[in-house]
Order: C-alpha cells, then structure tokens, then sequence
C-alpha cells in the first residue's frame, strides 16, 4: 500500500496537474530533441557505417583520363591498399519518355567477371546486366522509383555521341551514392539524375576505352595512412591525367553526409540544452513555492521523526515524477518524430535500410540528463527542506508582508496606476525571479528565431546563388575540353540566347605546408550570366594576372590578397605555378577560385581551351533546344540551373512547413511553461492579496490587470533578450553548418522577430486567460480565512 | 528551583523522565541576541501534566522545542531517562521524537492533502509500537471522521486529529504548544478532554503550554514563566476535570 507520504505526493501532482504538466511538456521537448538528434546522428552514422562496411566502400578514390590497366596492380601494391577495382566512369545524357529536358546521368562499370571488390552494389530488385549484354544497365533506386522503373523497363541514354536505348535489369544501390546529387544542382533531384551501372566492355567499346580505366576505388587496410596512398596513387596515375586521388572526406556522397551530421549536432548542441535550463528553472520555481507553501508541514514531519534526507527524497521524488511525465511523453514524441525524420533522410539518402537507431540507451541518456537538470533545479529548494529547523511548526508563521499592502489600499486614489505601481514593485521585489522568467520566455523568442532565420539565409542563398552569380540557364558540359570554336556551335544550337565558355581545372593548391584539392575555374575577364561578384554585390573583372579566391578557400590555405598562391595542374606535369591572389570574395557553395580564362590557359599551357558553356534559354523554345542537346555528340552532360532553382525552392518549401510547424509547438511549449508557471506561482504567493483588493470592491478585471501587467512587462522585456538570444543561436547553428560543400549566410529579416515575438506573445496570452480564470473565480472567504 | 521539584509530592514515583538543568538558549539574529532562555531548572515526572504559564515571548514554547528535540539548548543539560539530549546528534535527535515525543501544535498542522486517517498514518508508519490510526482516532472520538480532509473538518476536530496523530505512536512524552490557542471555549473543552484521557488512560506525561490561567487546574503541576525563567512553580492540590474548566 501506498505510505502516507507517497499519497500526499499524488494528490499534490494531481491538484497541480496543469503546473506539472506545463513542466512535463518543457521536459518532454528536451528528451525529444535530445532523442532525435542524437537518434539521427546515430541513425545516419551507424547505417552508413554499416553500408559501407558490408559493400566495401573504398576508402580511397581516384581519377584519371586513360590509365591502362595493368596499373592496378602497382595500385594494389601500394603499402597499406586492401583491395583495387578500376572502373570506367563517365557522364551521361539521358533520354526518358516523357521528360522533355534532358536528365543527367553517370555510367560506371561494373567488373567483367565476379562481384566487385570495392563499393559494391545492394541489388534491390533484379539483377546485374550480363557483361556481354551491351543494352543492359542497373539504375539506383532513386531513379527508378522516380520514373516508376522497374527491371524490363527501357529508356535512352547518349553514350559517347549515340543514342543507345538500354533496358533496366536491376534496381540497385551503391555506398559510393547514398546522396546523389547531379551537376549545378543544390539538392537532389532524382528525376533528372540517374546512376548507371554497365558492363565494362559495353563502356569500354563506347568510350573506345579497352584496356584502360579512368576510375580506380581503393579500399585500405585497418590503420593504413590514407595520405600516404593517395600520394603514390598520384604518383602512378600523373602521367595518365590523373585529377588527384582522395580520401573520403571529399567524396561527394560522403561529404553531404558529413555535413548533415555535423549539422545534427550543431542542432544537438543548441537545442536541447534551451528545454534542460528552462525545465531547471521551472522545476525550481514550482518547487521553492510548494516547499514555502508547506514550511510547517516539513516541520511537522522532522518534528514526528521524519529524518531530514526522507523529507527531502519526498520533494526529490515529485521532481522525479513530473520528469517522468516529460519523459514519457518526450519519448513517445522522439520516436515517432524519429520515425519521420528517418523517412524523410530516406528522401535524401538512399540507403538499403535506414531504421531509426532509438535504441535504449538513448532513453536512459535523454532520462539521465534531464533528471539532472530537474534536479540541479531543484536543489535550493531540497536544500531549504533539510535545513529547514524542525521547530518551525511550533512557531506560528508571520508573513506579514500582505497587511501592510492591504493598509494601504485604503488611501489609493488613482486606482489604475497604483495598480501598476504594484505590479511593478512585486516585480521589482523578486529581481532574479523576474530576471529569469523573461529568460524563460526569451528562449521561445531565440527559438523560432533560429528557426525562422535558416529560410531568411535560404531566401538570401537562392538569391545569392541563383539570381546574383549563376544566373544562367543551363550549364552545358563538353565531353572533354575543347578548342573555343565548340562554343561557336552552342551558340549555333535553338533556342540558345547567349553563352559564355568557362574553363574547369583540377589543381593542388597550397600555401607553405597547407594543401587544398579544388577546381580553378576560369571564366573570360567579363562575364554576364554566372557572375563573380565583390563584396558590395558588384561585377568584379577578373584581373588578367592572379586569382580570385573565396573566403573559405583563403581562410583555408591561410592567403591574403597580394599573397602567392603555389598551383599544381594534376593533369598535366609536375610543374608548380605561383600566382598572386588578387582578391577574396564571399561564396556560398563549394570551394571557389576563379581566374580569367586566358591566363588559366597560359597556366595550363595546352592552348585555348574550354570546358563548357553557360547558357541562356530562350523559354519558348526549351523543347527545341532540349532535343538538341540530346543529340549533340559533344555534350557530356547539362545542368539545368533554372531546374534546378525550382527543385530547390520546392523542397525547402516543403521542409519549411515542417519545420516551422515543430519549432512553433516547440516555443508555445516554453511560452505556456513559463507564463503559465509563473502565473500560477504569482497568484499562489499573492491569492490573498488579490482577494482583498476584491474585498475592498476592486473589479476582477482590475484585480486581474495586476497580475496581466506583471506577465505583460516580463514579456515585453523576454522580447529583445530573445531577438538577441536568438541572433546567437542562428550564429552559432551557421558555424556548425559551414562545411566545404555550402555555407549558410547569417541573415535574420525583420519580418523573423517580428514573427516570433508575435507568436510568443499570443501564446503568453493564452497562457495568462488561462490563470486568469482562476482569478476570477478566486474565493474571496475561503482565501482571506486561510492561514498562508 | 531544585528544590521545588524534590518537595513536589509527586505520586508518580522519583525518577524523572526530563530533568532539565541549568538551560539556557540565546539566539542570535545577526548583530541581536535574544535570551530567550536565563537559567531554567526543571523536572517532568512520569505520567504528570505539567502545565506552562507565563507571557508571551517568556520561553514557554523554546524550552518545549528544546526537551522536544527540536532545537538545542545553548548551555546546560537535558536528561531524558537518564541521557543527556545535548550529546545527540541529529539523528539521534530525530530517533529520539520519533520514539518518545508527540507533538501537539497551535495550528495542528495537519497535511492537507491527506486524510484524517492518513494523517495519522504518516506517523504510524514510522513509529516502533504504534496503535493502529484507527484505535489513536477512536481516541479522540473522530471514528466517525475519519476519512475527511483537514478543510473538512473543524478547528476542534483539526485539533483532535493533530492529537491522535501525536499519541498514535504511544509516546512517553506528550508536549503541546497552546493546543486550544486557536479553539473557541466549547472545542478547546472537548479537546483538553482528549489530552486527559490519555493521560490517565496510558500515563503520558504531557506539558501543556497555554495562555490560559483556567487550564492549569487539570494539572498535576503548575510553571509560571517569566523572562526565560520560571518564576513560580506550585502543585495543584485540587485538580479538576477538563469539562470544568472556566475559559
Ligand atoms: N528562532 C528564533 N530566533 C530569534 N529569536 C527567537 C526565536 N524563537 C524565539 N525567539 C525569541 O525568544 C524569546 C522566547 O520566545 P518563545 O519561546 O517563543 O516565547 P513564548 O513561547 O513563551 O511566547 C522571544 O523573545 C522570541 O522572540
Ligand atoms: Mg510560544
């Protein structure tokens, strides 16, 4: 049977069920978001590292132009390599009913005999093509479940300058893709790309590449230096156009991966530590008021042979139940909202299983963490308990702070304003009290500001990116470089309105003892679609000497402007150029160094060469100039930047409802705890007071302002605490965000306070009608009659 | 003092069970300090009713605090059967009320949240010998009360409930801080009542701090309180029953 003790407990948490509930609510949120980011952080990194451990992603990666292939075996020989699998990897143009642009593909080949040994593929459905059937192809699951393919299905890709209709044998997929994303593109779009899987000889007779390889995936043995290889990968494949092998970390796929986990725990970093320190001070609030509330009782109970230490485990056990309560619901939240965040991962990712990790531990850490909060905010209070004198319950209490107000009532004369004299100087009395419940709020204000400033910097990033710099249509790669003449036969094409050529090349470039892998591009000194743009949002001409950095690139290699930069062309021979950096600008994508175009090729020295071309489309005759890419030999792949500025906005769009529906409930959660606690807690230490001012014939709703006032002022002043606070949050989640594939600009709008004040504000609000009420109904005999 | 108490003659044999020499208590409250306690000698024999008159703010209740285990005194010694309460410890201070004291308060301090009954069983559960919550409510006459809430109950019968609670434990020692000091004169009858009964029935031996001069008459022993000293101390040759005293 329950103790005397523990039944005061229930019937205590059941009459102050709301309070406890507005507790259990804050808490749930901690354990939620401590669920979820820390189950989706483990989630993506245990399911990846499952993947890729079974389908034995290579740890090494490598490119060439045509490297023959009995180099592999000097490349399995390298000290520390596990395995080697060369590979033909080239980019496509696919052709799909139904689609009228173009949709861009890559083909990578699969061995001639045998599984491979490195990056194998997960067969969904299906099975590999036949290595000597040349029509056969495997496709990624993302593809296919985007055109509804299924094995039997047929579709049309251009290999090498012909059209080849190929028929789909197998759904699979590859460690090596688990994002994929296609050329000029910001998220992945997996209509328009697709991962091919071919037989060697197929790739190998299209691309006239017998004996030869392009790709080569190593994997390494356990401890192996993944520098050291690489080095002496480059070493063999230099005189074969070798584009510098590397590691996982700038492997695409692996890469966003990253940063998706690096932004979990940015998230993870920010977000629950808000709900642990508000659920702290709630507990503490709540908590000092009952154990006020019950100064005798304590007594009464260390007076009747209580021991101090029981007393106190009995307030400690009403924290444990009101975090039970959050824990409950906090985990019944996390795992369903866990479910769907895996779901939506499952979007973006293409793994073959992605369970969300919310394994058990998980639960006893979030429980863990939040009992310790709950209880650090409830040791002064616990304190109290223990030290609290046994002879108190002898002495009769004397508060008698509330007669003297009450005196004074008498000679008021400007009713309102001595009301709010009073609602300020009760304010005033309990200065860290009231300093903290603005803190309490301001955290539901810096919330949703965090949240809302990610769409203002996404806003600014799609304008940035897609109406600043790349302001072009399309981006259209040639299959190799060519002489600029091929940009004379892109202007030739339909539909084409304007185009500008720009130059790719791969290079090491370094400052001292720092080394940076990345692309140089250049770009003629002028250019009117993709745009290099100064630090006030003006053209920058391209100087004919020097390079143009951005800022991550010269924060990286550690140059400033007038520095010399050392720059290796991977493709061509050992030489080591120095060119001074010119200028440093802000990029948001990748890492970027620009150059004009002429003094790229005097660099490269092997003439006038261009990668491609930036196109303008003329919108009413896309079809046209559609299928003429389709059929243009030359054409290794094309970007459809306005694509993919749509495809980008939609998917934001989509998550941004999402988003701001959780980060809403989230701050409401916080508002209604702390307002309404504190609300509560107010009209508990002042119920008697209020009363009286009823007794001398004050109106409810004059009684009432007071208390509306005091919540009014600690709102009004939670607001620029929380703009601030919220300002560094959004800074803080921007550095965790940062990586070498995108940075995401602090902008935080007007419009995001003003949004987040207002909807902090109506919660406030409704949390203050809801005490209100109870005001209303305050029992004017009842609350005079009783002792305090 | 001493030998007030040696000449009492006391029918309830020659050991004390306090014997309370040479106590006083001093608090200090920052730069004040406050006497509450000058010097008090005092013996309570077993089975007596001892009742404590005097002012207040004379140092009835402090001294009760102190031989209660309460609070301790600041000089001088407290025996209870023969072992000094200064010599204790915390907890062995708080085995000691657990054990031997029951407590009875002004404000009955009763736990709102709970029962009569359950009242009562919150210290049941933690005593050596307890009688039932039942049989200590059956004592004071509120069988009938038993599962009501404190708010439902009035000052008298929120008086009873405090006093079973206090001699469910059937404790050596009863000491009650002006247990009528909030009761009209009908309910503080009714409860004095209660204390005598018990104190015939089971031979507690109670003190009784009141304000009110007609209440030493159902005392063995009357202390008369003055400045944190007793003043007088006089045997009651006539005791009277509790129905008879004049409010
Ligand atoms: N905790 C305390 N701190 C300071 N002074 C106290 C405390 N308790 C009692 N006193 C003082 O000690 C004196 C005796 O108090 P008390 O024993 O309560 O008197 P009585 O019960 O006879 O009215 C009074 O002057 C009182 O103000
Ligand atoms: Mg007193």
């Amino acid at each position: 049977m329950l103790s005397a003790l523990d039944r005061k407990l229930v019937r205590d948490l059941t009459r102050l069920w709301a309070q406890v509930l507005a507790v259990g609510l804050v808490i749930a949120c901690g354990v939620m978001t401590i669920v979820l980011f820390v189950g989706a952080t483990r989630s993506l990194d245990e399911t990846r590292s499952a993947f890729y451990e079974r389908y034995r992603f290579a740890s090494v990666f490598a490119s060439a132009n045509r490297a023959p292939e009995r180099l592999k075996r000097d490349l399995a020989a390298i000290e520390g390599v596990a395995a080697v699998e060369t590979r033909i990897v080239k980019d496509l143009i696919l052709d799909i009913d139904g689609m009228i642009e173009p949709a861009a593909g890559i083909a990578v080949s699969l061995p001639d005999a045998g599984e491979a040994r490195v990056n194998r593929l997960y067969l969904r459905q299906g099975r590999l093509p036949e290595p000597d059937r040349s029509d056969e192809v495997a496709v990624v699951e993302t593809f296919a479940s985007a055109h509804g393919f299924r094995p039997g299905d047929r579709f049309r890709a251009q290999i090498n300058g012909k059209s080849r209709e190929l028929t789909i044998t197998g759904v699979v997929l590859s460690p090596e893709f688990i994002y994929a994303i296609g050329p000029g593109d910001m998220v992945p779009d997996q209509r328009r790309y697709g991962i091919l899987f071919m037989p060697r000889k197929t790739l190998a007779a299209a691309f006239d590449m017998t004996g030869s390889f392009n790709s080569a995936v190593l994997t390494t043995l356990r401890n192996a230096d993944v520098e050291v290889i690489t080095e002496a990968v480059d070493d063999l494949l230099r005189h074969y156009g070798g584009t510098g092998a590397y590691g996982r970390e700038d492997q695409t796929s692996h890469a966003f991966l990253d940063a998706e986990l690096t932004q979990l725990e940015a998230m993870a970093g920010v977000i629950p530590p808000i709900f642990l320190f508000v659920s702290a001070f709630l507990v503490n609030m709540i908590l000092s008021r009952l154990i006020a509330l019950e100064r005798e009782q304590i007594g009464l109970l260390k007076a009747s042979g209580y021991t101090s230490v029981g007393v106190a485990w009995h307030y400690a056990k009403m924290v444990l139940a009101i975090v039970l309560v959050g824990l409950v619901i906090g985990s019944v939240a996390g795992a369903w909202l866990g479910g769907s965040l895996a779901r939506l991962y499952a979007q973006f990712f293409s793994f073959p299983f992605l369970v969300f990790a919310g394994s058990a531990d998980l639960y006893v850490i979030a429980a863990v963490v939040s009992v310790i909060a709950a209880l650090a905010g409830a040791a002064s209070a616990i304190r109290t308990v223990v030290a609290l004198p046994p002879a108190v319950a002898m002495r009769p209490p004397a508060p008698a702070n509330y007669r003297s107000l009450g005196l004074d009532l008498g000679i008021l004369h400007s009713v309102f304003s001595q009301l709010t004299t009073m609602a300020l100087r009760h304010l005033w009395r309990n200065p860290v009290r009231t300093g903290l419940t603005a803190l309490g709020t301001s955290f539901s204000v810096a919330l949703l500001v965090t949240a809302l400033f990610s769409f203002d910097s996404i806003d600014h990033m799609i304008d940035q990116i897609f109406f600043q710099t790349s302001r072009e249509d399309a981006v259209i790669a040639f299959a190799g470089d060519r002489h600029p003449d091929a940009l004379r036969a892109v202007r030739r094409m339909p539909g084409i309105l304007a185009a500008e050529p720009y130059r790719q090349v791969p290079v090491t470039m370094s400052n001292r003892h720092i080394e940076e892998r990345l692309v140089l591009e250049g770009l003629p000194s002028m250019t009117d679609l993709t745009r290099v743009l100064d630090r006030d949002q003006l053209p920058l001409a391209l100087p004919s000497n020097g390079i143009v950095l951005s800022d991550r690139v010269a924060e990286r290699l550690d140059l400033r402007v007038g520095d010399l930069a050392s720059i290796e062309v991977m493709q061509q021979d050992d030489r080591i150029v120095h060119v001074p950096v010119a200028g440093t600008i802000q990029s948001l994508v990748g890492l970027t160094a620009y150059m004009d175009l002429e003094a790229l090729n005097r660099l490269v020295r092997d003439g006038d060469r261009i990668s491609g071309a930036r196109v303008k489309l003329d919108a009413d005759r896309l079809g046209q100039t559609y299928a003429a890419v389709k059929e243009t030999p030359g054409i290794s792949s094309i970007a459809l930047t306005n694509l993919s500025r749509a495809n980008f906005r939609a998917t934001i769009e989509e998550n941004i409802v999402i988003s701001i529906t959780i980060y809403t409930v989230l701050a409401v959660i916080i508002t209604f705890g702390v307002i309404y606690n504190s609300a509560r807690i107010q009209l508990s230490e002042r119920g008697r007071e209020l009363a009286s001012l009823r007794v001398f014939g004050f109106t409810r709703g004059e009684v009432s302002s007071i208390l509306m006032i005091e919540l009014g002022v600690v709102v009004l002043f939670a607001q620029p605490l929380g703009w601030a606070l919220g300002y560094g949050f959004a800074w803080s989640v921007a550095q965790g965000f940062e990586s070498d594939l995108y940075r995401i600009p602090l902008v935080v709008e007007q419009s995001t306070y003003t949004t987040a004040s207002l909807v902090v504000t109506a919660a406030a609000v409704v949390s203050a009608l809801a005490v209100r009420r109870r005001i209303d109904r305050l029992d004017l005999i009842e609350v005079l009659k009783t002792r305090e | 003092m001493l030998y007030l108490a040696i000449m009492s003659p006391s029918h309830h044999g020659t050991e004390p069970v306090f014997d309370v020499t040479g106590v006083t208590k001093v608090y200090t409250s920052g730069e004040v300090e406050v006497r509450a306690l000058a010097g008090i000698d005092l013996q309570l024999f077993a089975g007596e009713i001892a009742v404590l008159l005097g002012p207040s703010g004379s140092g009835k209740s402090t001294l009760l605090n102190i031989i209660g285990g309460l609070d301790r005194a600041t000089s001088g010694s407290v025996l209870f059967n023969g072992r000094d309460l200064t010599d204790f410890s915390d907890r062995q201070l708080t085995r000691f009320r657990r054990d031997h004291i029951g407590f009875v308060f002004q404000f009955y301090n009763l736990i709102p949240s709970l029962t009569a009954w359950e009242n009562v069983s919150l210290v049941t559960e933690v005593a050596r010998d307890p009688m039932t919550p039942d049989e200590a409510l059956a004592m004071v006459n509120l069988t009938d009360r038993m599962s009501h809430f404190p708010a439902q109950l009035s000052g008298g019968e929120q008086q009873r409930v405090a006093i079973a609670r206090a001699i469910a434990k059937r404790p050596e020692v009863l000491l009650c801080d002006e247990p009528t000091g909030a009761l009209d004169s009908k309910t503080g009858v009714i409860v004095l009542e209660a204390l005598t009964r018990i104190n015939t029935e089971f031979g507690t031996t109670t003190a009784i701090i009141t304000h009110n001069a007609g209440i030493q008459q159902i005392a063995h022993r009357v202390f008369q309180f003055l400045d944190g000293r007793i003043a007088s101390m006089h045997v009651n040759e006539a005791r009277i029953a509790a129905t008879e005293v004049e409010w």
